[in-house]
């Protein structure tokens, strides 16, 4: 074992002690996983979902009494409506995954209820092949050390689940042509 | 003879040898010599009598980097660290960048600007970005680097982004008349500065257009300075040497990604250890459509393109 994995991993250690101290009444208000970077249950390190401020925990509101359970598909006018669905089919729509019941998870079509941490589960299920490349590390990006702790961006960090396609960006200026740098060539530095 | 030796271009005239007596001038020796020029000159006499950095010993080395940490803490008044972390054991480099993914933003060439110390005024970058018509392909003759429109990427166009391609048969490498720059074991090639002496054959040999000039003055702001530094990477150049991408040798000598693939929006730029079969860049070799670009010079670069999708 390398030694950079032993310190990450005595560091873990040291974390996850730290953490067992911390008081009670701080751990019985955080909520769960998603609140932090941290590791899925299979050990990808990935960066928090990508969720409006203030948004999560979902059961905030959608605890069954304070909005009540409404399956019914319709036009958003309350909130959410700055949500622009355009993601695959124009059936699609809120529930198919987001999970009814507990608001704080996705599901799969198997009926499995996921953290938003591992939601790559969730989009992995119609486009396999970037699930796969991306759990190889050929689709998105990884950021941190290229033989030891890697960061997973999540499929979601770069495209927004209700609107997937890559958004274009502003350019950064262009290089000077070479006649421009001549002025300044060895001259007044 | 002391102008050739000096590469720092013209020798300026000097007031302090007096009488400048030939015979005086003969007698004296050699690193008095060098003294005494140095004294008028612009570089010091430990610079001056600096061997090839891979002839210095360990002490040498250290007492090199200490002199330069000197150097720059007085030009830029901050700590600037110079590393000389050797290739890793069992490590070969590779690249492989996504044409299908990378939409052109420039953010690497900025990134990598920033990173490695590249000179602001008169600019210079190590990476190219080319904008190349989808209906032709790769083709050189019409390909434009200045675009520079509201946002990419621009309808019926790809990108092309070119740095250094770490060949494993460098022709800068051969034809570099003093052996200032090199392949190191894990592939990456380099340049002593302190070596180079600016004839710029090495720019001449690239079919990659990889290599740089510093034509004047290199400029980088003190606050800009990026601190942590490699002697044959990323430490502040004088003028007159030549520069290039290193793959970021003061990261990925210490396991980190270079910092081109780190600010990728796209994440079309991938990094690894071609000898560790279970790395990125090997799925991509062994599975991914890939090209090696200008194969036909038999440069062998250990930087790949491919299409991901």
């Amino acid at each position: 074992m390398s030694p950079l994995t032993t310190r990450s991993r005595s560091l873990a250690w040291g974390l996850s002690l730290l953490l067992a101290l911390a008081p009670a009444a701080l751990r019985a208000q955080a909520p769960p996983p998603p609140s932090a970077d941290g590791s899925t249950p299979e050990g990808i390190q990935v960066p928090k979902p990508p969720f409006s401020e203030g948004i999560f925990p979902c059961t905030n509101c959608h605890d069954g009494k304070t909005v009540k359970l409404n399956t019914q598909r319709r036009q958003l006018k309350d909130m959410h409506e700055d949500i622009v669905l355009k993601h695959g089919p124009a059936s699609r729509w809120c529930l198919d995954c987001h999970d009814a019941k507990d608001r704080d998870k996705l599901h799969l079509v198997s009926g499995e209820k996921i953290d938003f941490t591992v939601s790559y589960r969730l989009c992995g299920q119609c486009h396999g092949d970037k699930y796969r490349d991306w759990r190889v590390g050929v689709h998105g990006k990884r950021t941190g050390y290229w033989n030891g702790q890697k960061q997973y961006l999540l499929c979601v960090n770069c495209h927004n689940p209700h609107s997937p396609h890559f958004r274009p960006l502003k350019p950064l200026p262009p290089p000077t042509p070479p006649q421009l740098i001549q002025g300044t060539k060895g001259g007044s530095r | 003879m002391t102008d050739e030796l000096n590469p720092r271009g013209p020798h300026e005239p000097c007031d302090c040898e007096g009488e400048g007596s030939r015979r005086l001038f003969l007698g004296t020796a050699v690193a008095a010599v060098a003294g005494a020029l140095t004294g008028c000159g612009k570089i010091s006499r430990e610079e001056f009598l600096q061997h090839n950095f891979r002839e210095l010993s360990k002490d040498e080395v250290n007492s090199v980097i200490a002199r330069l940490e000197q150097e720059y803490r007085e030009k830029y008044g901050k700590e600037v660290h110079v590393g000389n972390e050797p290739p890793l054991p069992g490590v070969i480099f590779g690249y492989a960048l996504d044409l299908s993914r990378c939409v052109g933003c420039r953010r690497c060439v900025y990134a990598c600007v920033k990173e490695n110390n590249q000179s602001r005024d008169p600019q210079i970058q190590w990476i190219r970005v080319l904008q190349m018509d989808k209906e032709d392909g790769v083709d050189l003759q019409h390909a434009n680097q200045y675009y520079n429109p509201e946002e990419v990427p621009e309808e019926g166009h790809f990108y092309m982004p070119v740095q250094c391609q770490q060949c494993s048969n460098p022709p800068c490498v051969k034809v570099c008349p003093v052996g200032a720059t090199w392949r190191e074991k894990d592939g990456i090639v380099v340049v002593d500065y302190n070596w180079c002496i600016g004839c710029r054959y090495c720019m001449a040999a690239c079919p990659y257009g990889a290599r740089h000039f510093n034509w004047g003055e290199p400029h980088v702001p003190s606050a800009d300075v990026n601190p942590e530094t490699h002697y044959l990477g990323n430490r502040p150049r004088p003028k007159g040497v030549v520069e290039k991408c290193t793959f970021c040798i003061q990261r990925t000598r210490k396991g980190r990604y270079p910092a081109c693939v780190e600010i990728c929006p796209t994440g079309s730029r991938k990094f690894g250890n071609l000898l560790d079969p279970k790395s990125e860049i090997r799925y991509i070799l062994e599975n991914k459509r890939v090209f090696k670009f200008k194969e036909d010079l038999n440069t062998k670069p250990n930087f790949f393109y491919f299409y991901g999708v």
